[in-house]
């Protein structure tokens, strides 16, 4: 007879002393595992539920401003520095990590229009209704000195929008043209005009430098190449834009907010239609800001909301708004892709997180490991209507509610008046334009 | 490498020989000096030459610097039973036509779930435990062999793990093992309840209700106890205090819990089948199922449905989600005396008063073999690594591979002092509790339990506190009820069902058709010509006009291909020439 039974030593399954941990001998065998899907859809909707538990993104509120916020600046080197204008000329540099202003001065007189930081973060330069761009020292004036700028241009016309390029000691600002300046020189060293009156914002192309994209009032964005004499080529869109923002990483894609309520996502290369409409918004989107990932971006309203889109997404993923804030002016996303920065009317300056139940400071290997597996199931049950109904719901002011609402309604009704048109014309007379073409006018070259 | 002594003696022959360079324990002499210039040379040379041939074996992959070739090159082959142990489901079928995206998508996972496959078949093999056997020698069959000589030939632990209690007064006895294997729950028809933990022998609780006790369970850990008494159901904490007397379920007869569902399912001999919510302790359903007084139960554990044996031969399928069985099977001639169901949910084992014993494969609800026991099989309990063991009498038989081959002898057999009322294999060990009329009797089945246990899912070993983290997470990812059904893996696949199945079952739930346009009723008007009744019938004129287009054009795509069809018939009849001996008549 052979015989061999199950005999298993203790010493192997329970641990030594005290001090030790316990000892967790696993074996994978699905059978010992029964309702893995259930139970893993389980995990998920707790995971989501959480989620939305945790979901608090506000984080702080900067005041300080005697009028409302008009333009805001990140750091070029530093993450816990934040420049901001306002309508009354005053400049403030925050410190973050603090939630202090460590430094106020007298910037112009009027709004101040744009700040920039140069790319080496030593200096700054502001433009206001004054017709001045100013350079300063990033460095706060010592004790019984003043505050004075390193260097003031004058210029003919009101600047409305200003950026520096990323490299060179050249930068660009736009009003009723598009100027390039040598930081050198007192007059512009380029000008571009495109039978255009005025523009309301310039932003330098981060990869291809010399590259410039502007928003102008004929509801145009136009392009530029510094190197040449005349713009590239321009889009004429139904409404106006607002602001351009390019993206980081895929730098010929660039994302405009309109006054038509959406953002459009174009390719530099093909303007003929944008590459995604970027619905959600209830009124006027102000402001956009990319992500340093380039994977979503930030909008700011007129409706009083702030809203984060995936960049190839039609739709929000999220929706902040406090009862306090206002018309929110403008928006950046921090350089290190955890906080989103927001200035408004009524004076203020927020401080949101990027990820709403993102957990805060250093997390250990286990908090880590645990908030990527809930990540992944949440991705995996992502479209099972229990759980997509608790991750998408977000709780909205009435007014906006209301209007969003209203607007589809508007939407639907204009949709069903076009089908019926259709059907009652001559085949072919009217036909089928898709959203993405709907919004553009014309490609001049 | 030649020495240095050496390499002085071969360049006296050979010119161009290379030498290797003079060391500092060399002696220095004349003739080695302009030797030692050579070598400065040759070792300036030397790597020139080699380094290629190195960068050539390093490509290879197969040759060292040495020279050898490894002999086993790339990872570790896995066995492929091994693999497929692992597997989850089929590789998706790709089609041509997928969006770039998804094809991305779906590639990148099954190249995850194909690595996760692999590591979890490569940790298979470092498990610490081989399961027990039981062979005897030649001509001897394994059911000659007595528990005593099992119990002495293995070592002292195993041994003691053969025992009986000797409990003449309040029984026969109904046997349970908690979920890790580690504690044993005893009860005595005339209500005398004991827990113990078996393998140290030692005694948690023993009370007696004062009642006729029908069922035991243990409830999700070893804290918590049910006992089905002869009215209603009661809650016991393991020091035997009362936490609960359940008046809803008043007559249960038998007791299943669903471990990953906290879910305790009774069955009543008032024919109801109810389940109660152990985290919340409420009542999920009530279901009546009409069919007499309910004494033969077992769960599935592999998808968590109930199934009850009848008087009238059929074995019924239920889930807490319908009023109705799910299955309903007739098994034997007679009444069902028991039913089990394997670990996998493959196989389900019934005995009846027809004094067979019926193995059926319960996904294809079809019978695979059936066998006939002489005095027919009282109780039934599969283990875990798929030993059967059935009790007739007062003989408790263990069978070996049942349900695929025909099997003619037992692969154990043992003889307790009373009639078998309880039985019940251990979770991860090699031994089968029986309870019976005179105690209860723990046997050594080797062969029987699962060697390896997962220590985050049922360890045996566990402590207080490992015992209450794992509940807080087993509370945490507890399965809704809702969530049982035949297939387990339902949830994870996708919903196929179109608008059409989903409006119409809308349609049923309510009663009515939400969607529906009110029929038009014309106005009874009995002036003026355009009448509403005329308007109608001008929208009817050209209602579904925009459908009607596409039915034409689908009727013509038909049509056409359907005479396409025809002609091609003919010319291939043509062409084939296959004339039949009729077809002269034909002009």
């Amino acid at each position: 007879m052979k015989v061999k039974v199950l005999s298993r030593n203790p010493d192997d399954y329970v641990r030594e002393t005290k001090l030790d941990i316990q000892r967790v001998p696993r074996n994978y065998d699905p059978t010992l595992h029964p309702f893995e899907v259930n139970r893993e859809y389980t995990r998920a909707l707790n995971a989501t539920k959480l989620e939305r538990v945790f979901a608090k993104p506000f984080l702080a509120s900067l005041d300080g401003h005697k009028d409302g916020v008009n333009c805001m600046a990140k750091h070029a080197k530093s993450l816990s520095k934040l420049l901001s204008g306002s309508c009354d000329g005053e400049l403030k540099v925050w410190d973050l990590t603090k939630h202090e202003c460590v430094r106020t001065l007298q910037a112009h007189e009027g709004f101040v229009r744009g700040i920039v930081v140069r790319f080496c973060g030593t200096s700054f330069f502001t433009a206001g209704d004054d017709k001045t761009i100013k350079q300063w020292k990033m460095e706060s004036p010592g004790y019984g000195e003043e505050e004075e700028p390193l260097n003031t241009i004058l210029g003919k016309t009101v600047f409305t929008g200003l950026d520096h390029h990323q490299k060179d000691g050249v930068f660009a600002t736009c009003g009723q043209q598009v100027d390039i300046w040598d930081e050198q020189r007192s007059s512009p060293i380029r000008s571009f005009t495109w039978g255009v009156d005025s523009f309301s914002a310039v932003r330098f192309n981060p990869v291809e430098t010399e590259l410039l994209a502007s928003c102008a009032s004929d509801r145009s964005i136009v392009l530029y190449d510094m190197r040449e004499s005349a713009p590239l080529k321009k889009v004429i869109m139904t409404m106006r834009s607002n602001t351009v923002c390019w993206n980081p990483m895929e730098a010929y894609y660039f994302t405009c907010s309109n006054e038509d309520y959406n953002l459009y996502t174009y390719d530099m290369r093909f303007l003929d239609r944008p590459i995604t409409v970027h619905m959600d918004h209830v009124s006027a989107v102000l402001d956009v800001d990319y992500s340093p990932t380039g994977k979503e971006f930030v909008s700011a309203s007129f409706d009083k909301t702030i809203r984060i889109f995936p960049k190839d997404g039609g739709r929000s993923r999220e929706v902040y708004h406090t009862k306090r804030m206002q018309h929110v002016i403008c928006v950046k996303w921090s350089a290190d892709n955890k906080f989103i920065l927001s200035g408004s009317d009524e004076m203020n300056i927020r401080l949101w997180k990027a990820n709403a139940a993102e957990k805060l400071g250093v997390l250990t290997p286990r908090e880590k490991v645990a908030v990527n597996y809930s990540q992944k199931l949440k991705e995996k049950f992502q479209h099972h209507p229990q759980i997509r109904r608790i991750a998408h719901h977000r709780h909205l002011p009435k007014s906006i509610f209301h209007q969003t609402k209203e607007l589809r309604v508007m939407k639907e009704a204009r949709r069903r008046k076009e089908r019926n048109v259709r059907k009652h014309s001559r085949p072919g007379a009217v036909p089928v334009v898709s959203e993405k073409e709907k919004h553009v006018v014309t490609v001049v070259k | 490498m030649a020495s240095p002594g050496k390499a002085s003696v071969s360049d006296s022959h050979v010119g161009k020989k290379k030498k290797p360079p003079a060391r500092y324990w060399q002696e220095e002499t004349d003739g080695e000096k302009k030797g030692a210039e050579d070598g400065g040379r040759a070792a300036e040379e030397e790597p020139r030459t080699q380094k290629p041939k190195q960068e050539e074996h390093q490509r290879d992959g197969k040759r060292f610097i040495s020279g050898k070739s490894d002999p086993f090159p790339g990872p570790a082959p896995i066995p492929e039973d091994r693999l497929q142990k692992f597997k989850r489901k089929e590789k998706t079928k790709k089609h041509r036509r997928q969006h770039y995206k998804l094809r991305d998508i779906i590639t990148r996972s099954e190249e995850a779930s194909e690595m996760a496959q692999k590591q979890a078949a490569r940790f298979d093999i470092l498990l610490p435990e081989d399961a027990g056997f039981l062979e005897g020698d030649e001509e001897e069959d394994t059911y000659t062999i007595s528990q005593e000589d099992i119990a002495d030939a293995v070592d002292i632990t195993s041994g003691a793990k053969y025992f009986n209690l000797k409990l003449s007064q309040f029984g026969p006895y109904r046997v349970d093992y908690s979920k890790t294997g580690r504690h044993l729950l005893l009860g005595g028809r005339r209500g005398h309840v004991a827990c113990v933990d078996w393998q140290s022998k030692q005694l948690m609780c023993e009370i007696n209700v004062m009642e006729s006790i029908n069922d035991v369970k243990w409830l999700h850990s070893e804290t918590m106890y049910a006992v089905a008494q002869k009215k209603w159901l009661h809650i016991y904490d393991s020091n035997g205090i009362e936490l609960h007397c359940i008046r809803k379920f008043n007559d249960v007869l038998r007791m299943q819990f669903l471990p990953y569902h906290f879910l305790l399912a009774t069955a009543s001999a008032s024919s109801f089948l109810k389940y109660l919510d152990v985290s919340v302790g409420k009542e999920v359903t009530a279901i009546c199922t009409k069919t007499g007084r309910l004494d033969v139960m077992c769960q599935n554990p592999h998808n968590a449905i109930i199934h009850l044996g009848h008087p009238n031969g059929t074995v019924t399928l239920w889930s807490p989600n319908q009023k109705e069985a799910l299955v309903k099977m007739l098994c034997h001639q007679g009444g069902v005396r028991s039913v089990t169901v394997d670990k996998s949910g493959t196989y389900m084992v019934t005995s009846g008063m027809d004094k067979k014993l019926k193995v059926y494969d319960i996904r294809a609800l079809k019978p695979l073999q059936s066998y006939f026991l002489p005095a027919g099989a009282s109780c039934l309990s599969l283990s875990q690594r798929g030993l059967l063991s059935a009790t007739t009498g007062d003989v408790v038989q263990v069978y070996k591979d049942v349900c695929n081959t025909p099997v003619t002898k037992p692969y154990m057999a043992h003889r307790v002092r009373g009639t078998a009322w309880g039985l019940s294999f251990c979770p991860f060990e090699d031994v089968l509790g029986v309870g019976h009329g005179d105690g209860f009797t723990s046997m050594l089945v080797p062969g029987a339990g699962e060697p390896n246990f997962d220590g985050l899912d049922a360890n045996p070993y566990r402590s207080a506190k490992q015992r209450q983290e794992w509940e807080v997470k087993a509370l945490l990812e507890k399965i809704q009820p809702e969530l049982i059904s035949l297939d387990p893996c339902e949830l994870g696949q996708v919903d196929q069902a179109t608008f059409q199945q989903r409006h119409q079952d809308r349609v049923q739930a309510l009663g009515f058709d939400p969607l529906a346009k009110e029929k038009f009723v014309p106005k009874y008007k009995k002036k003026g010509r355009s009448s509403t009744g005329n308007v109608e019938k001008r929208k009817r004129q050209v209602a579904h006009e925009d459908q009607r287009d596409i039915i034409k054009q689908t009727v013509e795509d038909k049509m056409k291909m359907e005479k396409e069809r025809k002609n091609r018939e003919k010319k291939k009849a043509k062409l084939s020439g296959s004339r039949s001996a009729l077809d002269r008549f034909k002009n």
